[in-house]
């Protein structure tokens, strides 16, 4: 992309507004996410930008908003601190728990699809495949709302269960795209030498198919994990007053009482996601050095 | 060979004495049958716990069974009135044995359904239904003692609506019709137009949310796919991080960017491009919710253009300019080109994602941002007009699908990559 000595001065001006509209996208991009983090640590009840916090007086800053985000607001003496219960830290301990166990059922459900799905001799792949991505693909709210009518008829609404297997419904089809791109570039014929030298199938897998389509299984599980951790519209539909998740004191904080504690929770999930993302890319690097396929 | 030479002739046989063709098609049999029992809990698991419930839903839109059970003489006597003198005794009558035997809930569930048909019927039946126990003969002065809206016609007329097991009704509800008594569609009146307005906003949206994103990023895609490996992951991470941050976190942090008070006016009017008292509104209206669904939208845009740059070889572009091309005419009529299966499944992606959004749209969007999907969510929980709100969420499904459709032929979903 470097431009070569003999351009002209219109290719020139040409270049760096090209670089100046890419620096602008992924400017739009990241700064709303970036902006969050030193607004989370004002001391004023409101949500935007004071003056005293633009000169940087040290008055401005505090952590009060992170305390009410733990619970912890006996110290604070102020109207705003009425405001302050710990749903937040029960909602992010409901979120986790959905998210695990959905988690561990996508991966697991969505692993034995991609397996399925990959041999060659699967009748009606196509149309299988297009079927178990789509729930990636019909909007959140037809879903939510088909849910919240057949799970009031199976007596599951406003149930735990419910939303495990809705999240489960949710995650799965992540898996099944990852593990199944991790398969493309996987060699029969290393199944087949092992039953050659004696392996059961079973004993195959576990030792030969499992480590290599593992990166696959992992960055599915993140994906199904993100999304059962994040998911708003499901829970709002099927999930009663004793399923209140971390997103949905999100939203109740967003309609309702917005107070800076949100911005706290917004920059710890900033944070999350960032070390989210660096698992997954170390985790592309493994697979791709695993499958001898070198980054150039 | 010549040592077994009665073989030769004779179909190839295995070392167990089967015929090797019989052999083959028996472990295709077994690798299939493998196959499929794999695929076969999963599945299981999608089409009781996705497909049914969703195809559940879909039945509703058109379900009408319930007024039936709840009115069956009504609807017999209705049957045998001539529609044009006034309702006499046989029919009232039929009403009370109906509103007397049948569930209370039931008819309240019933009056619900009557009242999208005729507005005032369900304060009418409730009305009469308290009184029906000591109700005598002749029920016809009695329904009028009770309520005397019961001479009106109209009323009676609007039966003839719901009589029949199925109805299209909600389907003509969700674009702006209905039914007039003698069953033939009709606008409804112009005051309570909403639906139009809002499937075209629905696709306005999704439109210019889809160009936008193609608009910012195409030249980014490109960027990153022309970089030394080293600096476009590290750009990469800018495209990924709001892909794997919190939808409500964003949505909060363009709050902070776009409201009144926010970022953006702040910095405009301390650049002196605007003066305090023209802040721009931003939030809470039509733009709030296309910037907001642009930006978030904008990493499935970025991904697939990227990943099919990424394969174009540098070397076209050359040889086009070796050729005498000018590097404007190599690269829309040799590179851009290529790039074409990734825009299509870019934008069939981001269009497919924009066209059912829900959340963003409720939060910023503000009254004039309001998409279908909201009115989906309105219906499902405020109004109760679970009817309508199926038919809705049908048209959007069909939609869709016929895009998800589009994609598969187009670009197939097995290609479909993440991250």
């Amino acid at each position: 992309m470097a431009l070569p000595i003999y351009a002209t001065t219109g290719q020139r001006i040409w270049h760096y507004l090209y670089m100046a509209f890419c620096v602008f996208v992924l400017f739009f991009l990241v700064a709303p996410l970036i902006a969050v983090i030193p607004l989370s640590f004002t001391s004023s009840p409101f949500l935007n930008f004071t003056p005293e916090m633009l000169s940087l007086d040290p008055d401005a800053f505090s952590v009060r908003w992170y305390k009410s985000l733990f619970g912890m607001c006996g110290d604070v003496e102020d109207a705003a601190s009425t405001m302050c219960h710990n749903k937040w830290m029960t909602g992010a301990g409901r979120s986790l728990y959905y998210a695990v166990i959905s988690t561990a059922l996508a991966t697991f459900l969505g692993t034995l699809a991609a397996l399925g799905l990959s041999s060659e001799h699967m009748p009606a792949k196509r149309s299988i495949m297009a079927l178990m991505i789509s729930p990636l693909i019909v909007p959140l709210i037809i879903t939510a709302a088909g849910m919240a009518f057949f799970f009031a008829k199976v007596n599951l609404s406003n149930t735990d269960a419910g939303i495990i297997l809705a999240y489960t419904i949710l995650g799965m089809p992540f898996v099944v795209i990852t593990v199944t791109s991790t398969l493309v570039g996987f060699d029969r014929s290393l199944m087949r030498a092992g039953a050659n030298l004696g392996g059961t199938p079973a004993y195959n897998f576990f030792k030969i198919q499992m480590p290599l389509i593992a990166p696959g299984m992992i960055s599915g599980a993140l994906f199904a994990f993100i999304t059962a951790f994040d998911e708003i519209v499901i829970i709002l539909f099927i999930g009663g007053p004793d399923q209140h998740t971390l997103p949905r004191q999100m939203w109740s904080g967003i309609r309702q009482e917005i107070s800076p504690t949100i911005l706290s929770a917004a920059t710890i999930l900033v944070l999350f996601s960032v070390i989210l993302l660096t698992t997954l890319e170390l985790l592309r690097r493994r697979s791709e050095r695993l499958r001898g396929i070198t980054p150039h | 060979m010549s040592a077994a030479p009665e073989t030769v002739s004779g179909p190839l046989i295995t070392a167990d004495g089967i015929p090797l063709k019989e052999s083959l098609q028996k472990s295709l049999r077994r690798s299939k049958i493998r196959a499929a029992l794999l695929v076969a809990p999963p599945l299981l698991f999608l089409i009781f716990v996705f497909v049914i419930p969703i195809g559940n839903m879909l039945t509703r839109s058109v379900d009408d069974k319930l007024i039936n059970q709840v009115l069956p003489n009504t609807f017999e006597a209705f049957e045998s009135w001539d529609k044009v003198s006034e309702p006499d005794e046989s029919m009232f009558e039929a009403m009370y044995q109906d509103l007397k035997a049948a569930d209370k809930t039931d008819i309240g569930k019933a009056s619900v359904r009557m009242n999208y048909a005729k507005p005032g019927w369900r304060s009418l039946i409730k009305r009469t239904a308290r009184k029906i126990k000591k109700m005598e003969p002749p029920y016809k002065e009695a329904f009028l003692q009770a309520d005397d809206r019961w001479i009106d016609g109209e009323f009676w007329l609007s039966l003839g609506i719901m009589k029949d097991k199925r109805t299209f009704g909600y389907y003509l509800n969700a674009v702006d019709r209905t039914y007039d008594f003698d069953k033939n569609v009709i606008h409804v009146d112009e005051e309570r137009k909403v639906y139009n307005l809002l499937w075209w906003r629905t696709i306005q949206v999704s439109i210019i949310v889809t160009l936008a994103c193609l608009l910012l990023a195409y030249p980014v895609a490109y960027l990153l796919a022309t970089l030394p490996m080293r600096i476009a992951n590290l750009l990469m991470i800018c495209v990924l991080m709001p892909f794997w941050t919190s939808l409500l976190v964003r949505i909060v942090a363009w709050m902070i960017m776009l409201q009144q008070n926010g970022v953006v006016n702040d910095t405009l009017v301390a650049a002196g491009i605007l003066s305090d008292e023209n802040r721009l509104a931003m939030m809470y209206n039509f733009n709030g919710t296309v910037i907001v669904m642009t930006q978030i939208l904008l990493p499935f845009m970025i991904l697939p253009i990227f990943s099919v740059m990424k394969t174009i070889p540098p070397s076209y572009m050359k040889a086009a300019q070796n050729l005498g091309a000018t590097p404007t005419l190599a690269f829309i009529r040799v590179y851009m080109p290529q790039t074409i299966p990734g825009i299509g499944a870019g934008c069939i992606l981001v269009f497919i994602v924009a066209i059912g959004y829900y959340i963003t749209p409720e939060l910023v969007g503000g009254k004039d941002g309001r998409l279908i999907g909201n009115m989906v969510a309105y219906h499902m929980q405020r109004s109760l007009n679970w009817g309508l709100a199926a038919a809705m969420g049908t048209i959007l499904l069909i939609v869709i699908l016929i895009f998800y459709w589009i994609y598969d032929k187009i670009i197939g979903i097995d290609n479909m990559k993440m991250g």
